[in-house]
């Protein structure tokens, strides 16, 4: 009878090497499921690519960028708006794998991971990392098709330091997917996503314009655009592809990471989480 | 770890594989569960038999933390499953209602996904993914995509997933659902030579009477309380009828609290 050698199998629960290998599957199968569904790959190229080579193109002649820090020379168009749209695919890749475990038909897949014998933060912060992984592979097939058009850094070494600023970046991003997704019971299809968090946080920001016009055209929207973390995290990039660091970009983005992160614990905690309050066995299914 | 703890685990093999003692859980003021106690013995299997909105679910969700119970204990081999979630969760496997394979991914990689997810390192994970797919009798599909399988092929694979782990508790969460009766005998049967074979207990929610003829052990669950708990034959003797659905029907039709009490007490 098996269940004699019960107590050693209970220990194996909690080693230091099972730790490293719980978060090597969960970010082996976020890959592999990525690489799976081309068209989740396709669409989260094609989506900047379109803002890239149409949207820009014909806002470029009306929409004249000066020279801002941290560009020295006039830029085209299509350069200032590069950093926006890759912190727009790392947005949409970290609302879509958060959003999609609860939503979707996926929901099982969460359950799967929940029942882990590891931490739930540790479980989260796999998760995470799982989706940073998958944003950057995007992220490098966006900068990589944008450099044929001509978008690239003043210097290579820029696709280098514009990493950390990615992780980061990611990192925030994902954690309020996960956070968003276990509070938000009525965003129930990722529409309404788009409509109410997507949309809103990509154009308040200065993603596509830079915020001394946006000042020139409403005081209110320049502080909205200001405080939203999303501007931030444009910002970080895009200092961070010219090799430097926008410190103050820096500090709200960890900032937002850790209390996003923080809320997502807290909420996936069981005991003191939002999940059993959300109505009933059936709003787990 | 404390001396308490020590002794538990020392001693666990002599736990039931699964206890639950005074368990009442509400969302907002209905109460899903109220006082639930029950009790399931290694090797042996046992039906959680309730109509739909019974509690079973919200029973599960308790067991595998998915909420937190806020009264009463969860003990799964011994190990409490708030004070303990670790040890509790990895003597835990857990076929759920709906279901949660990778369809994309091959029935192999789900099964090392899984296996990672306890720890278990790849070189150790094949060898049992291909021990627990051969004990289901799919070991010749690890390399197909779950897309690929039919209904019940995914519940066994799924079966074959929770085992991987090798817990001494296994939940199933009405699993024949959706599946035709050559699927449903099937599965009994491999969960029936699991019990015989490992020695696991087996808590297994139905809406199904036809179910319970299979169990050697049955607790009726009824708008969030047990209603009666013991031997399958028992229960047939109790209600003074030999056919199950028969029995079942007259426990649930004592649904005001005297019987309740009374019947639990008989059992006992």
């Amino acid at each position: 009878m098996t269940i004699a050698n019960a107590a050693p199998r209970a220990e194996r629960g909690v080693t230091a090497s099972g730790y490293l290998v719980c978060l090597g599957g969960i970010v082996w199968r976020e890959s592999l499921r990525f690489l799976h569904q081309r068209g989740r790959f396709l669409s989260a190229l094609v989506r900047p690519l379109v803002w890239l080579f149409i949207f820009a193109a014909g806002f470029r002649a009306t929409l004249g960028v000066s020279i801002i820090p941290p560009y020295e020379t006039y830029v085209l168009y299509e350069v200032y708006i590069a950093p926006g749209l890759i912190a727009m695919i790392q947005l949409f890749n970290g609302l879509q794998s958060s959003l999609s475990m609860v939503y979707d038909r996926e929901v099982g897949a969460m359950r799967i991971l929940l029942v882990s014998p590891y931490p739930r933060w540790y479980l989260l912060v796999s998760k995470l990392i799982a989706g940073i992984a998958v944003s950057l592979l995007q992220v490098y097939a966006f900068l990589l098709v944008a450099y044929f058009w001509d978008v690239q850094p003043d210097d290579p070494i820029g696709y280098l330091t514009v990493l950390p600023a990615l992780l980061l970046t990611g990192f925030m991003l994902g954690a309020m997917g996960l956070a968003m997704s276990s509070v938000f019971k009525q965003l129930e299809n990722f529409a309404s996503v788009m409509n109410f968090v997507i949309f809103p946080m990509f154009f308040a920001s200065s993603a596509l314009y830079p915020l001394w016009r946006v000042q020139q055209a409403s005081i209110p929207l320049y502080m909205i655009c200001q405080y939203n973390p999303f501007t931030s995290a444009v910002e970080l990039i895009r200092f961070a592809l010219y090799r430097q660091v926008e410190w103050t970009s820096l500090a709200v983005v960890a900032g937002c990471s850790v209390v996003f992160l923080a809320a997502a614990i807290f909420a996936y905690d069981p005991s003191t989480g939002l999940t059993s309050r959300r109505g009933g066995p059936d709003a787990a299914k | 770890m404390t001396i308490e703890q020590q002794t538990r685990a020392a001693g666990s093999h002599s736990e039931p594989a699964l206890s639950v003692t005074g368990v009442t859980h509400a969302f907002g003021s209905r109460k899903a569960l109220d006082d639930v106690t029950l009790e399931a013995p290694g090797g042996a299997f046992t039906a959680l038999v309730g109509q739909n909105g019974a509690g079973k679910t919200t029973l599960f969700s308790l067991i595998t933390r998915l909420y937190d119970n806020r009264s009463g204990s969860i003990r799964v081999l011994g190990y409490d499953v708030r004070r303990n979630p670790a040890a509790a969760l990895s003597q835990l496997g857990v076929v759920f209602q709906s279901r949660t394979l990778d369809l994309e991914l091959t029935v192999l990689q789900n099964l090392l996904y899984h296996a990672a997810l306890h720890g278990i390192g790849r070189r150790e994970a094949k060898e049992r993914a291909y021990a627990a797919l051969r004990r289901v009798n799919l070991d010749a599909r690890a390399k197909d995509r779950v897309r690929a399988l039919s209904g019940g092929q995914m519940r066994r694979v799924e079966i074959a997933r929770a085992l991987l782990h090798q817990p001494s508790l296994l939940l199933l969460d009405e699993p024949t659902t959706g599946l035709d009766i050559g699927s449903r005998r099937t599965l009994i049967e491999e969960v029936r030579r699991l019990i015989e074979e490992d020695g696991i207990g087996v808590l297994w929610a139905t809406h199904l009477v036809d179910e319970i003829e299979v169990a050697d052990r049955v607790v009726v669950l009824h708008k969030g309380r047990v209603m009666a708990s013991g031997a399958v034959d028992e229960l047939k003797a109790r209600a003074g009828t030999d056919d199950v659905g028969a029995a079942f029907l007259a426990v649930v039709g004592e649904s005001d609290a005297e019987a309740a009490v009374l019947s639990r007490r008989a059992l006992a």
